[in-house]
């Protein structure tokens, strides 16, 4: 597009502020109508169904729950609201564990996806001209299907009788005296299932963002690092893998905190009796019908992810400045 | 077509100026980019604010377009006060130093885009956009988009647009800096014909001092938001005011010294650098015992094996560096006292190495006219 | 020099045969005579033929793509504000409560965000009277909200590698602000902008979470659907429809970057053309 042209000295660069003037609303609406007006909007719209919704979410946890429709009700008398919900929450231990299977396999799930994922980024990173973008693209496609048909394509894979359970087991038995041979892996409604299914549907997720960074670093310092004597598994130690940090971070984040609240998945492939805590939610909410526990759920949830969400906003704000 | 050339104002200096910055100053936060500045530029001129990155000259010509406005001061344009006008009310055109074409419209709709804003119908709209590429000579390329062009056509096209609206005054925002070296010294000569032709006050910005020099009708060096000097290139280059602006322009040699005479046409300053005393013109604003240097450009001093003449200021020494650049060159002498002088000559006469004026470690006579040193007293 | 690893190599062929495996075995047993899925009984395609005169699920289908639409374009609109506004003016009052708004739906569980609309068309429903029941309009907003920020990111980044002084020289040229948002900036942002809608787009027509929690009897979307018939286990039919989505799918991405691909290489010849004939 342009020509090559060195950096502008002097602050901001972006900017579009324009030299104040006169008052009036002819004026406004000449001079500062269109940036007032393309903040406000969305501004406005995320407040109302962003914002508020949060808002009463927090609130509805410190309400009561009632048979009743609609079912929840606040106290008649100061302080209006009750903290039993978040009571019940420290003291029974089914919530406790529920966080506790989220968040272990959530990091498992993150784990095995970086595993996987950041030699996958790697190899397409590396690879040459056309081959990059088409695997670029069969990594985007299963991306664009349907999120619940690629768990379901797994519970068709892990189902007792299917081809791939059936094989998995006559490989098993080859190995099993013949006295302890199975009949099939039993894999579905697992917390195995649960961690499989994640890395699964998540390592798109994980894998765009490292790429994103990969390919952005200059492998002329991998260069100059074997230049100077470093064998290819230091070059990777000492240059790519602490260059590529941002964009492990980013994957990780991408993958765990979304991860955590999942509720799909433990639906469909988990076990009924260790539930992750997406899945506790909505039973409270949909089959109980116990609101004001359900968002007190929701609410502790939030609590325990907001230092990775704030980590995750910093880090944006600061990646858009630096493209500057 | 173009405006009628009133005469060389700036050489008096007593017209009516044209751009006048009124004690403007400007802030970000607890950064202050222009400290202060006034500044007069005369109708016609092509006229030159040089200096590093951060000395705010860019920031000074975005307070000219419109795009900054000053914290304090007052900016005029032809006899009006511009600080607070937006910059799609002003009658000034930028030339941005990326070019900033629009991608997606042809040569031709590019040039004609600030068309629209003006009282024209559409065969004279046409009719001007035609002129304008003749004036570029890129007429055959009108229906081409930028990203089919290569970088010297995108800047005549950039200019080509920025002419189209007859601005009073035409920005640049250094405007040779992305072309290679042979399309520089094309274009730079091509900017000077238009500015001529169309008679339109040119303010450029640059931090190249060769283009600053051949460009323009006066400069304005600048450094950390102020201005050192402003002048024609003559005067710059050779009458400059400070040792910045004389280190700044090409390179110099520099003297300390205490005056020891003064007459009315000559001075006799005591220079321990130099064996003997450097006799200069005379300047009446210099006083016996007043510590002043004594600057010489290079290539205002002879280098020879003979003694020189009587009546220049002289020197021994020998020389220690050497740089051929084929046709000149450049000598590093060390002189008694330890100092180095550079010495630039022009290689007149063809020959072989051996038959150069000198050589490395070869004994030297340094030598120049008293009208070459410039007194600089800070 | 790019070495060939061996290593990455083989992780890349594991790792792609993990993506497709399940994928493949899917849409082969789609073409499965035998009502077990996962047993095959021989070649048919009958169950593609019963897929269409599902009406259940071809009701969905066409709700689900309505919302899809309706959502992506209010997405796209209100993103490509969002974006701007965060790309273009770095000093208003509440920028970062404004920048942490946009960015968070992006990473929070959908669980979280599914309850809170939820009760909060609950409360409109008591008190303001709209959305009185919850079906096609919630779903769509809920959709609009989430999908904007994936807009906003899309259409900020795109502007923050755009050179600002595009901008200035429209306005430079006698151009004020409204007009220089639609002769210069939306020109330029159009391919970034058409991104975001189809990916608003797929992840409208995809949600499975936030819908299920905003929607109201009426208005089962496709995934709805979906989601009901496998929590009763594996069948053929949605085997079939699996294999039509991932088809459709397939040919718009692979549509899509042969698309690109053959612009990519025109814009090069056109450089080349230009650079051939340098002045």
């Amino acid at each position: 597009m342009a020509g090559i042209a060195p950096q502008k000295s002097g602050p901001a660069p972006q900017e579009l502020e324009l030299p104040g003037g006169k008052s009036g609303f002819r004026n406004w609406l000449d001079r500062n109508a269109w940036r007032d007006i393309i903040i406000a909007v969305p501004y406005v719209w995320l407040i109302l169904f962003f914002v508020a919704p949060f808002i009463i979410i927090i609130a509805m946890s410190l309400a009561q729950s009632v048979i009743a429709q609609p079912p929840f009700r606040f106290d008649e008398t100061w302080p209006y609201v009750t903290f039993e919900n978040f009571d019940r929450l420290f003291s029974d231990f089914v919530y406790l564990r529920g966080y506790l299977t989220s968040l272990r396999n959530a990091l498992i799930a993150t784990a095995l996806c970086l595993l996987l994922g950041y030699p996958m980024a790697l190899g397409i990173a590396r690879a040459k001209g056309v081959w990059r973008n088409i695997l670029l693209l069969l990594v985007i496609l299963p991306f664009w299907t349907s999120f619940l048909l690629r768990v379901y394509a797994w519970i068709g894979m892990m189902g007792s009788n299917s081809w791939f359970n059936r094989g998995l087991t006559s490989v098993i038995n080859v190995f099993l005296p013949a006295a302890s041979e199975i009949n099939s892996v039993p894999m579905m409604n697992s917390n195995f299932a649960v961690i499989l299914v994640v890395v699964y549907s998540y390592l798109p997720f994980m894998i765009l963002p490292l790429f994103a960074n990969l390919e952005k670093l200059d492998f002329t310092l991998n260069e100059a690092a074997m230049d100077l004597g470093s064998r290819p598994m230091q070059v990777f130690r000492d240059v790519t893998l602490p260059l590529s940090i941002p964009g492990i971070v980013a994957g990780c984040l991408l993958v765990f905190i979304p991860a955590t609240g999942e509720l799909v998945i433990p639906s469909l492939v988990g076990n009924a009796g260790d539930p992750m805590i997406g899945r506790v939610i909505n039973d409270e909410f949909s089959l109980n019908r116990h609101w004001p526990m359900a968002s007190a759920i929701a609410v502790a949830l939030l609590m325990l992810l907001v230092v990775p969400i704030m980590l995750y906003n910093r880090m944006q704000e600061r990646a858009s400045e630096g493209v500057k | 077509m173009g405006i009628e050339n009133t005469g060389k104002a700036w050489e008096n200096l007593t017209a009516e100026p044209f751009i006048r910055i009124e004690k403007v100053t400007k802030k970000f936060s607890d950064f202050t980019a222009v400290n202060n500045v006034s500044l007069d530029i005369y109708k016609g001129e092509l006229f030159a604010l040089l200096g590093g990155s951060g000395c705010g000259k860019t920031t000074l010509l975005r307070m000219l377009s419109g795009f900054e406005s000053p914290t304090e001061g007052r900016v005029w344009i032809d006899g009006q006060d511009m600080t607070s006008v937006p910059p799609y009310e002003r009658p000034v055109n930028m030339m941005f130093q990326s070019y900033a074409l629009f991608p997606h419209m042809t040569v031709e709709q590019n040039v004609g885009y600030g068309l629209k804003h003006e009282k024209l119908s559409n065969a004279q709209r046409q009719d001007r956009v035609k002129q304008m590429l003749d004036l570029v000579q890129l007429s055959q390329f009108a229906g081409r988009k930028p990203h089919q062009l290569s970088g010297g056509q995108r800047q005549r096209v950039a200019l080509a647009r920025a002419l189209a609206k007859q601005p009073k005054v035409l920005l640049l925002d250094e405007p040779l800096g992305a072309l290679d070296k042979k399309l520089r010294e094309h274009t730079q000569f091509e900017i000077m014909n238009i500015q001529e032709k169309t008679g339109i006050t040119f303010v450029v910005v640059t931090h190249d001092q060769e283009e600053a020099m051949t460009l323009s009708t006066r400069i304005a060096v600048m450094d950390k938001g102020v201005i050192r000097q402003t002048g024609t290139p003559t005067e710059i280059y050779e009458f400059p005011k400070t040792k910045f602006v004389a280190d700044f322009i090409g390179s110099i040699n520099q003297f300390a010294g205490t005056v020891k005479s003064v007459t009315r046409d000559k001075a006799a300053i005591a220079c321990a650098d130099w064996a003997g005393d450097i006799t200069v013109h005379g300047d009446s604003s210099i006083a016996v015992g007043q510590s002043v240097s004594v600057a010489v450009r290079p290539e205002k001093i002879s280098i020879s094996k003979k003694a020189p003449a009587k009546g220049l200021n002289a020197v021994e020494g020998k020389v220690i560096d050497l740089g051929y650049f084929g046709k000149d060159s450049l000598y590093r002498v060390k002189l008694p006292s330890s100092a180095l002088v550079r010495v630039n000559r022009v290689n007149d006469q063809r020959g072989r190495e051996t038959e150069r004026v000198a050589q490395w470690e070869d004994k030297v006579w340094l030598s120049f006219e008293p009208s070459a040193a410039i007194l600089l007293k800070d | 020099m790019r070495q060939r690893s061996t290593f990455l190599l083989s992780v890349l062929c594991f790792g792609f045969a993990f993506f497709y495996i399940p994928i493949i075995s899917m849409i082969i047993f789609s073409f499965n005579k035998s009502r077990l899925a996962t047993v095959w009984g021989g070649f048919s395609v009958e169950w593609y033929f019963r897929l269409f005169k599902n009406t259940q699920i071809i009701n969905a289908a066409i709700l689900s793509l309505e919302i899809a639409v309706i959502s992506a374009t209010f997405a796209t609109i209100l993103g490509t504000m969002a974006g701007m506004a965060l790309a273009r003016f770095s000093r208003f009052r509440g920028r970062t409560l404004f920048s942490g708004l946009v960015s968070a739906p992006l990473i929070m569980p959908e669980v979280i965000t599914g309850v809170s609309l939820l009760l909060l068309f609950v409360f409109m429903a008591r008190y303001v009277g709209w959305p009185a029941e919850r079906g096609f309009t919630t779903v769509t907003i809920a959709h609009t909200t989430f999908a904007l920020s994936y807009v906003a990111v899309i259409i900020q980044s795109r502007l923050q590698s755009m050179d600002v002084s595009l901008e200035e020289a429209a306005m430079d040229l006698g151009s004020k602000p409204w007009q220089v948002l639609f002769d210069v900036t939306l020109p330029i942002i159009a391919p970034a902008m058409i991104s975001g809608w189809l990916l608003a787009f797929t992840i409208s027509l995809d949600d499975v979470v936030i819908t299920n929690f905003t929607t109201g009897p009426g208005a089962t979307t496709l995934p709805i659907l979906i989601w009901g018939k496998v929590k009763l286990g594996v069948t053929p039919d949605i085997n079939a429809l699996a294999t039509l989505i991932v088809l459709v799918v397939s040919i718009g991405v692979g549509l899509a970057g042969y698309l690109m691909y053959r612009s990519e290489k025109k814009r090069e010849r056109d450089i080349q053309m230009a650079l051939a004939a340098n002045k």
